[in-house]
């Protein structure tokens, strides 16, 4: 882990910023996609040191803020099957369904297990033959190919008690839906970094050429960030529009193919709902017919349908995650939505903009500083 | 009486108080914990009290797995208590002990955990004084829950308590944070990860004792659940002061660090066992850090921060960019169980 003090230098955090303040000559919106960048740039302070002409919109690119309402209760409900086994990430634990959650269950009796990976939970379903295991498997395109190869390696392993349920989405199409709403305003993009070390750069080329906005994919330690903005900068300064990678180190043109084989062999395009943002066609992707056995929606059908699916009416999650209002905004921030007790799923995730509001920001504000 | 000696397991009748209870006691604890006061087996234990103030503090463990790398509940339920009676200036004298043991618990699991108690007692020259054991059915605890008391002496003239603490006074830490919980948290059965962190689990005795007799001494805390973060923020509201430190002061090991990244955690929050916040006068700062440096259990003490009248009752970090950030309290826990 050594090399990451490189990319924290702060001799050459100093160096970068005395550039970006000389070629940030007029106001620029960026909006960062993935809640890493959101989490890194809240918990470095990049927003602090940025001249006030660079300004953030935090996009939709956090896991767990986009899970609609329908996939927590569809969850929940199964976590009350007996016999059955929930594996899922930490943050899933807390986010709230229309009248529970995980955790809530977990209290009750209901057997929920915090895992890193769906190869956890494959090895969960191996441990105990005699419960079905139901990974709850969300997250872009960085997180699909791994749980592909579980559910390949669960029926190459003929092991019949493990399923997922699939709440994956994919970062192009919510962008092209951004940029096709007129209440968004973007002048460029921060390229997630991880994602695009599964499909490349060449996913992104929309944007400038349909578009017309420079995009810079980057890591995420704070010297990235800061020359991926300079290097956003730079493009408007010298007239250019394209994608460039600033996190070279890792991502690759083509993305990893073996990655995306992996993909297209379990996976399909489907139309996907996002949290507070309605259904984007062919936003997500669910589980292929020939691997039907192991979607938990097909295999637990009368567990998971018939759930509620309105969302609650005093969060303004939608909009947040658009990027076109700010937690500030929202009645229930920092009173009846805390990260203590969240209301909408921005607080529950640290990549989400209300918790990171609330973390870095609303304590400063009420104590008045 | 060696390990081989007791094979299988605990049953319920281990705690009912008959045969299998007092076999349990003279022959598995009282060779290991051995000394005069509790040999004594009467319902309570007398002893001589000085003039002055004692300190008394409880804490109950459940770590899990209670064996993990660099130490086991046993040394933690010890060093824990005696840690918590050092940060106020005492001199640790005696503990008591009760364990809930579930049935089924392996004896040599009991045995070692037992043998690392013994050996954490004499490290920290304290002595056992008074002890209970309860068995429970199985599925009603998690291998076994330990609590331990501790009194202690308090010299005159040591008064250390966050009230005390001045704009200007220096923050020092003894040592790399996060090592137990990152520790704990590479062991859980969950986690396949293939790391060489060790649980800090030490008595902080030679470290306080090296510097009592300084004036300028504010106050002292062990950073254990929540990690320094916590802490801070704890004496930030005790102090009514803002507790400033900086990320690039704070010492962390670079495997604790990587275990961190890819977990997500951050290591400020994570829990230590074996290490202290001290903090002091700027006059007598550069000493206190010498004589902890000077120690194995001090190598790697840093000045961390300052004490400052900016944001009163809140802690800060100073990020590598120049950026200052508060440090709130954890929502949720980042990891449950760690001691």
């Amino acid at each position: 882990m050594k090399y990451i003090d490189e990319f924290r230098n702060p001799e050459v955090a100093s160096a970068l910023l005395k550039e970006i303040e000389k070629v940030a000559t007029e106001p620029i919106h960026i909006m960062e996609i993935c809640g890493g960048h959101t989490h890194a740039i809240f918990r470095s302070g990049i927003d602090q040191v940025l001249p006030p002409q660079v300004s953030f919109i935090h996009g939709p690119g956090c896991p767990v803020c986009v899970t609609p309402m329908g996939k927590i209760n569809q969850i929940i409900n199964l976590a009350r099957r007996p016999k059955t086994i929930i594996a899922t990430y930490g943050d899933m634990l807390r986010v709230p369904g229309t009248e529970s959650t995980l955790l809530k269950e977990k209290a009750k009796g209901a057997n929920v297990r915090m895992v890193y990976s769906s190869l956890d939970a494959l090895k969960l379903a191996m441990d105990h033959p005699d419960h079905e295991v139901v990974f709850f498997a969300i997250g872009f395109e960085t997180t699909i190919p791994p749980n592909g190869f579980s559910v390949l390696k669960a029926r190459q392993s003929g092991i019949k008690n493990f399923s997922i349920l699939s709440n994956h989405v994919l970062v192009p199409p919510v962008i092209q839906f951004l940029l096709n709403d007129p209440e968004v305003k973007i002048d460029a993009f921060l390229g997630p970094g991880h994602v695009s070390t599964v499909v490349g750069s060449q996913d992104y080329e929309f944007i400038p050429r349909d578009y017309g906005h420079p995009v810079v994919i980057s890591g995420f330690e704070p010297n990235d960030i800061l020359q991926s903005v300079l290097m956003i900068l730079r493009q408007r300064q010298e007239g250019r529009c394209e994608v460039e990678v600033q996190y070279k180190r890792v991502v690759q043109h083509q993305g990893n193919e073996k990655a995306q084989a992996v993909i297209d062999t379990i996976f399909e395009r489907v139309d996907q709902e996002w949290r507070g943002i309605g259904v984007i066609p062919g936003s997500g992707m669910g589980i292929r017919a020939s691997f039907r056995e192991y979607d938990a929606e097909h295999k637990f059908a009368d567990w998971v349908s018939h759930v509620e699916t309105s969302e609650p009416e005093t969060c303004i999650c939608g909009p947040i995650t658009k990027g076109v209002k700010q937690p500030w905004d929202c009645p229930s921030f920092g009173k009846a939505c805390t990260p203590e007790h969240p209301i909408g799923t921005c607080m529950v995730s640290s990549e989400g903009t209300c918790s990171a509001y609330y973390r870095y920001q609303y304590i400063r504000k009420i104590v008045g500083e | 009486m060696q390990n081989q000696d007791w094979k299988g397991s605990v049953q319920l009748s281990h705690g009912n108080g008959g045969r299998l209870t007092h076999e349990l006691i003279s022959q598995l604890f009282m060779p290991r914990f051995k000394n005069t006061m509790l040999e004594s087996l009467m319902d309570s234990t007398l002893f001589e009290v000085n003039k002055g103030r004692l300190a008394v503090s409880t804490d109950g463990f459940v770590v899990n797995p209670y064996f993990f790398p660099g130490g086991n509940i046993g040394d933690l339920a010890i060093n824990g208590t005696v840690n918590d009676l050092l940060m106020s200036g005492a001199t640790p004298l005696y503990l008591t002990v009760s364990f809930i043991l579930e049935e089924g618990l392996p004896f040599e699991h009991l045995v070692t955990i037992a043998e690392s108690m013994a050996s954490a007692t004499k490290s920290a020259q304290v002595q056992l004084i008074a002890g209970d054991t309860k068995v429970v059915e199985h599925g009603s605890a998690d291998g076994l829950f330990i609590t331990t008391t501790g009194i202690g002496s308090v010299p005159d003239g040591v008064n250390w308590n966050p009230q005390e603490v001045k704009p200007g006074d220096q923050i020092i830490v003894s040592g790399t944070i996060g090592d137990h919980g990152a520790s704990v948290l590479a062991s859980r059965y969950e986690m396949d990860f293939d790391s060489n962190i060790v649980s800090d689990t030490c008595h902080l005795r030679d470290l306080v004792l090296a510097v009592r007799d300084l004036p300028g001494i504010r106050c002292m805390r062990d950073p254990t659940r929540g990690g320094l973060a916590t802490t801070l923020y704890e004496l930030a509201q005790a102090s009514q002061l803002n507790y400033r430190i900086y990320e690039k002061q704070v010492p962390i090991a670079e495997s604790v660090r990587g275990l961190c990244e890819v977990l997500g955690l951050d290591p400020l929050y994570v829990a230590n066992e074996g290490k202290l916040v001290a903090v002091v006068s700027k006059e007598v700062a550069e000493t206190v850090l010498t004589r902890f440096q000077q120690l194995e259990a001090g190598k790697n003490a840093r000045i961390i921060g300052e004490i400052t009248e900016e944001l009163k009752g809140w802690p800060t970090l100073v990020t590598p960019l120049g950026a200052s950030r508060i440090l709130d309290l954890l929502s949720v826990e980042q990891l449950p169980r760690i001691c």
